[in-house]
């Protein structure tokens, strides 16, 4: 059994090298980047037409929620490209060779590796999300369902997402490893769109390809949850003429994603490590 | 390169010493036993069983060709990859135990380090990993990075080292913390002749602290300068296994002879086996007491004694008779090295150095090296 010293000694390694190779700072710089826009532009919409009325709240619902995605987007990459380097090349390069040599073993390394670039990516998604947030409220006055679980359904997604390249990067190349856990975010994405559409309108070979894509890679239910978290109340849907049943279906809408499908998050990423465990310490160094 | 081992973490090194002393005096278990230890990669074969002992406080030479399943050895030692079948105990605990890698130091045949980092940092990483104590870091590094020679670079990120100073950082690291047992895999590879030098010096030191030294090498003239013992490594066997004095106690004379046609071939041959190289006419194997017989014998049958000098065996004559005899290895798994593996005679000069292509073991299993 695994003491934490050994992981908690990669962890703060891991976050060393991400502020020294500046990974901090540039995040920090696009965060104040992307906070001060967002303000900017929010507050020209709020001139253009006050937001009081149900389809001008609407409206900016639509647009706050696309932010949250392009966010979401930001956020999954950062822990792609944060994630698939983080074991492979070690081992290719033979740094790794020397570390494994002392009192550690290849289960601590990788779960150092995960905690120290999940604090990362969980720091940024909190900070930069409601920093966000708040510049939009600030700006038009919006209140969205649920601001304060925005965020972190978002930091949840960027968890999976990391877990799923370092789990890559146990056996995959770099680039490849990248590639696939991209490509496994997009899918799961759009199944999830599918999946609404088959809830929609009753189709259920839509919708339980979406229900296997969620379980395959839950990254959606939680970008759903968060979607679902940022749209506005179900009364303001009416008043705008909107079927709120339906409008939860949509690709930038959502529900929260409930305990079931929080609870298999944590297993699925539970799981994953537990097999990039095994991976790793089968690989030859 | 300063040449004497630490340290200037004299001031903490007591603790370590007795628990040392402790180590070396624990029922006289070798520092490395190794039986029937055999490594496969799919049907590579790389190690087809390793058999041997290395004994404590003494400096093993571990020498093979390119391809031997020399560094596959290393790294099933070190817990980094296990064995298909076969058992061994490093430092009286069972290969793979995490426990007693506090105690050893490792210079990988691949030396990188976080490039990011200055060697100060690496070697504080090194202490962290190899948990000593956080009052002896500071002791600890500073000796590491005078031994080495870098205390001017303490502050430099590694990644503006060249390879031999970052194979002189990789040395530093395997030092911290006074381990019983040192695992250098090709430890020179990358240095200058005064860096070489320097090992020799640091290794020579090690055996005076009583440090058992385990050398990868290929490199004849390094191995037969500094180590106690050798092991010779081929296919993946252990062919022999034996002690330098052993070496050199096969003598023999040469004796540079004029005279009637074939006089001296023909005296020569009762005493030993016989080689002509020009005027010299060498004897192998013959008893030093013989050799005045000899003399005697071939002056009475008229042959012209010009001089007489005497000859030993180099490593590097064993080691090649000793892999120029096919073994009888019978596994059924394909053995890795080739019949052209060579070892390399370290050139007088030394100037030479680059070490081979990879490990033929490593190569064939894809392992990546850059």
């Amino acid at each position: 059994m695994s003491s934490f010293e050994p992981i908690a000694i990669i962890a703060r390694l891991t976050l060393r090298e991400a502020f020294r190779r500046r990974l901090l700072w540039v995040l920090v710089g696009l965060t104040a980047l992307i906070v001060v826009l967002t303000w900017w532009a929010f507050g020209r919409i709020a001139e253009a037409s006050p937001i009081t009325g149900a389809v001008q709240i609407l409206g900016v619902s639509q647009v706050t929620v696309m932010l949250a995605f392009m966010f979401s987007f930001v956020l999954a990459m950062t822990a792609v490209f944060a994630g698939s380097p983080a074991i492979g090349p070690d081992i290719e390069n033979g740094l790794l060779l020397a570390m494994l040599a002392r009192p550690i073993r290849r289960s601590e390394v990788m779960l150092g590796r995960w905690f120290g670039l999940a604090v990362v990516l969980v720091v940024y998604a909190l900070v930069a999300g409601y920093l966000e947030l708040g510049a939009v409220v600030l700006a038009t006055g919006y209140a969205p369902v649920d601001p304060l679980m925005a965020p972190l359904y978002l930091a949840g997604e960027s968890l999976i997402l990391l877990t799923l390249a370092i789990v890559l990067s146990t056996r995959v190349a770099s680039v490849a490893g990248g590639a696939v856990a991209v490509v496994g975010y997009g899918l799961a994405w759009m199944a999830g769109v599918m999946g609404g559409v088959g809830e929609a309108f009753h189709n259920d070979l839509l919708r339980w390809a979406g229900i296997l894509a969620r379980l395959v890679l839950p990254s959606d239910v939680l970008w759903r949850g968060s979607a679902g978290a940022l749209s506005p109340p179900d009364s303001t849907l009416g008043a705008a003429g909107v079927n709120a049943a339906i409008y939860r279906f949509s690709p930038f809408s959502g529900t929260a994603p409930g305990l079931p499908w929080l609870a298999w998050s944590i297993v699925w990423v539970v799981g994953a490590l537990a097999l990039g465990i095994v991976l790793l310490r089968r690989r030859e160094l | 390169m300063a040449s004497q081992v630490p340290s200037a973490a004299t001031t903490t090194a007591a603790a370590g010493e007795a628990a040392s002393a402790v180590a070396k005096s624990s029922g006289g278990e070798p520092a490395i036993e190794t039986r029937e230890l055999r490594k496969e990669y799919g049907r590579i074969l790389a190690l087809a069983g390793l058999t041997m002992t290395v004994p404590r406080g003494e400096v093993f030479g571990f020498l093979g060709p390119n391809g031997a399943g020399k560094t596959t050895a290393v790294k099933l030692l070190l817990g980094l990859s296990k064995p298909t079948a076969g058992e061994g105990r490093v430092l009286g605990a069972p290969l793979g135990d995490v426990e007693p890698r506090r105690r050893i130091g490792y210079l990988p045949e691949l030396f990188r380090y976080q490039g990011w980092m200055s060697a100060r940092e690496v070697l504080a990483l090194h202490c962290e990993l190899a948990r000593l104590p956080r009052a002896e870091w500071e002791p600890e590094i500073r000796a590491a990075l005078e031994l080495v020679g870098l205390t001017d670079r303490a502050d430099s990120r590694t990644e503006t080292f060249s390879k031999g100073m970052q194979q002189r950082l990789g040395l530093g690291v395997a030092l911290l913390g006074r381990p019983d047992l040192v695992v250098l895999d090709e430890p020179t590879s990358a240095l200058d002749p005064v860096g070489r030098q320097d090992v020799r010096a640091i290794i020579g030191a090690l055996r005076d602290r009583g440090t058992t030294v385990f050398l990868n090498s290929h490199l004849l003239t390094e191995v037969e300068r500094v180590c106690d013992r050798v092991a010779i490594v081929d296919r993946g066997r252990v062919v022999a296994e034996l002690s330098m004095a052993e070496l050199t106690r096969e003598s023999g004379v040469g004796i540079r002879v004029g005279g009637p046609d074939g006089i001296g071939r023909e005296v020569a041959a009762r005493y030993g086996r016989i080689r002509l190289d020009g005027e010299w006419l060498y004897v192998d194997s013959i008893a030093e007491a013989e050799v005045p017989d000899l003399v005697a014998e071939l002056v009475a049958r008229g042959a012209a004694i010009h001089a007489v000098v005497p000859t030993r065996h180099s490593l590097e004559e064993r080691f090649m008779s000793l892999l120029a005899t096919p073994p009888d290895v019978g596994d059924t798994a394909e053995p890795v090295a080739e019949a052209g593996g060579q070892l390399v005679a370290e050139p007088v000069t030394e100037a030479g150095g680059e070490p081979g292509a990879a490990d033929g073991a490593e190569a064939a299993a894809g392992k990546g090296r850059p």
